[in-house]
């Protein structure tokens, strides 16, 4: 590990003050920060400890959705009756995630921001261009299983790892930051990430010292189930190899809200509107089912290991689907 | 810099990237927290910060001076053993015992979070979860063992848990 200055920060407005190096970084759980510290894949030359800061309240909203701070731990979020009640997605999702130790540390604002864990990136002995701008990536022609999918470039095919962000994006779920410049703003989730394009080093639109400081959930849709299902190679502590966050109602025996989110197939949590134009207004049939699978995997395309990524994308959708809507 | 780990107060001045787990082994003595892989991904460093379970390989030390840290030493002692370090040893829940403190100090902090209403991945009703041996596997899963004595690692937490034989084996189904 590099060594580091640290500092403290009792309040979020501190805590900007404190980004004052070149390379300032947050600390919040750190179990992916510090990780990737030991490994001299992140080399941070402050910390700002943000882990006291008053933001671990799960707070009630006017429109009956939740306003949820960026230090609630996941354990706690995914535990919150109010969740459970109305979220289910989103504890589900935090549940299949890590371990319970990991999420007894681990906050909602650094899962959102948690790395991809595409092995190259972790070996600073191989090319990475997430890692090092311009070196190469390794993936193509190497251990790509675990990646990418869908949205890749020919710059990188790595995948966001995290369960939780799938169903806050299930859930259009919105994030408050404080900017450096003291300015607050409203991202929504869908307008947060990036694709890897020719500049993979850039994930989210954050600006450097922007603090997540909230996430807000607008109200949940009435009478729609919610899910979560994840494919992975362990029944346990495995990150996803394809995993689907939902929302889905079916009324007078016609779909009639869908909002779909996928983890494991791309450089974000991946959501797309033709996928839920292909089930709403629709019965919950296996054509209905198949012409969803198919504008979700439209161009989609496998790099030799991660082949199999496609037709298990399509059966978990289609075998989920055919679970919640009851058919 | 100063720490409270076991209800005693210690102090020492270690380098700024120290993590808990090394503050523990390297400078306090305190070896019983195991270093498997550094990385949390195996669970034998397990601690209880504020009665908390986490991964003492991925804190920094600086970061928690003003909680109340909790080791395998502080839980019990060979003549004075806590009912989970006891119910490992009447179990065999080891063979090796490297994982052994991470795995004791673990359960400790599960069967505290089971009585909060914490649910975990396989709780079919969320609000209400209840203890058995596949939501025992499934709450345990961040701590491995090399030996494989899971089996008696669940008998074990089972027994401390004053699970009987059908609680134990009520099943549900798994989602996903
Ligand atoms: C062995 C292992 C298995 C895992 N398995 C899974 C899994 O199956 N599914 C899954 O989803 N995750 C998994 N994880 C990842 C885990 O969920 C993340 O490490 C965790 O959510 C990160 O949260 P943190 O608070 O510890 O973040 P930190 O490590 O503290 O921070 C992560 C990043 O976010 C930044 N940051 C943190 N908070 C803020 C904020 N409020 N504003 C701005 N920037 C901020 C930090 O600067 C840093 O860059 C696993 C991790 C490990 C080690
Ligand atoms: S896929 Fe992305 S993260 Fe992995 S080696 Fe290529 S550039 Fe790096
Ligand atoms: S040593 Fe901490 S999880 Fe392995
Ligand atoms: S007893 Fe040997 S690793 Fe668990």
């Amino acid at each position: 590990m590099k060594p580091f200055s640290y500092a403290k920060a009792d309040s979020p407005e501190a805590a900007i003050r404190e980004v004052n190096t070149e390379h300032t970084r947050f600390i919040a759980g750190g179990t992916n920060l510090l990780d990737l510290m030991k490994l001299q894949v992140e080399t941070p030359d402050k910390l700002v400890d943000i882990s006291r800061l008053p933001l671990d309240e799960i707070e009630e909203r006017e429109d009956g959705g939740l306003t949820i701070g960026a230090l609630v731990p996941n354990s706690d979020l995914a535990a919150d009756r109010r969740i459970i009640e109305r979220y289910e997605t989103l504890s589900r999702a935090l549940l299949a995630g890590a371990s319970g130790q990991l999420r007894n540390k681990a906050s909602t604002g650094g899962n959102l921001l948690q790395r991809t864990r595409c092995y190259y990136f972790y070996d600073t002995a191989s090319p990475c261009n997430k890692r090092e701008p311009g070196t190469g990536c390794s993936a193509f022609g190497g251990l790509n299983r675990i990646l990418a999918v869908i949205g890749t470039s020919e710059h990188c095919i790595a995948t966001h790892p995290s369960d939780m962000a799938v169903a806050m994006r299930a859930l259009d779920a919105t994030i408050i930051t404080l900017k450096r410049d003291g300015d607050k703003r409203r991202i929504s989730i869908h307008d947060f990430y990036c694709l890897p394009g020719d500049t993979p080093h850039i994930e989210n639109v954050l600006e450097p010292g922007e603090l997540i400081t909230h996430i807000e959930l607008p109200a949940p849709v009435e009478g729609a189930r919610q899910f979560y299902r994840k494919v992975r190679d362990r029944a346990s502590y495995a990150f996803a190899l394809v995993s689907i966050a939902g929302v889905v109602k079916v009324e007078d025996g016609r779909i009639s809200h869908a909002a779909l989110a996928f983890g494991g197939l791309a450089h974000m949590p991946w959501r797309n509107p033709d996928v839920e134009a292909a089930l709403v207004g629709k019965a919950p049939t296996r054509d209905a089912f198949e012409a969803a699978a198919d504008a979700l995997l439209d161009g989609a395309r496998g790099f030799g290991d991660n082949d199999f990524k496609i037709p298990l994308a399509r059966r978990t959708l289609l075998a989920t689907l055919r679970d919640v809507t009851g058919e | 810099m100063h720490w409270t780990i076991n209800g005693q107060r210690y102090e020492a001045e270690p380098d700024i990237r120290t993590t808990l787990l090394d503050l523990a082994r390297e400078h306090l003595g305190l070896t019983g927290s195991k270093k498997g892989c550094d990385h949390g991904q195996c669970g034998s460093c397990t601690m209880l910060v504020n009665g908390r379970r986490i991964n003492s390989c991925l804190s920094l030390a600086v970061m928690h001076q003003d909680d109340e840290i909790t080791t395998i030493e502080g839980l019990g002692q060979p003549d004075n053993l806590h009912p989970m370090q006891a119910a490992f040893v009447s179990h065999d829940g080891y063979q090796c015992g490297y994982c052994t403190p991470g795995q004791i100090c673990s359960a400790v902090g599960m069967l505290d979070e089971v009585k909060k209403g914490f649910p975990s991945w396989v709780s079919d009703d969320l609000s209400s979860p209840s203890l058995n041996d596949q939501e025992i596997g499934e709450r345990m899963s961040g701590n491995l063992c090399r030996c494989a004595a899971y089996p008696n690692i669940v008998d074990a937490i089972a027994e401390v848990a004053g699970l009987s034989e059908d609680q134990r084996q009520t099943s549900q189904k798994v989602s996903g």
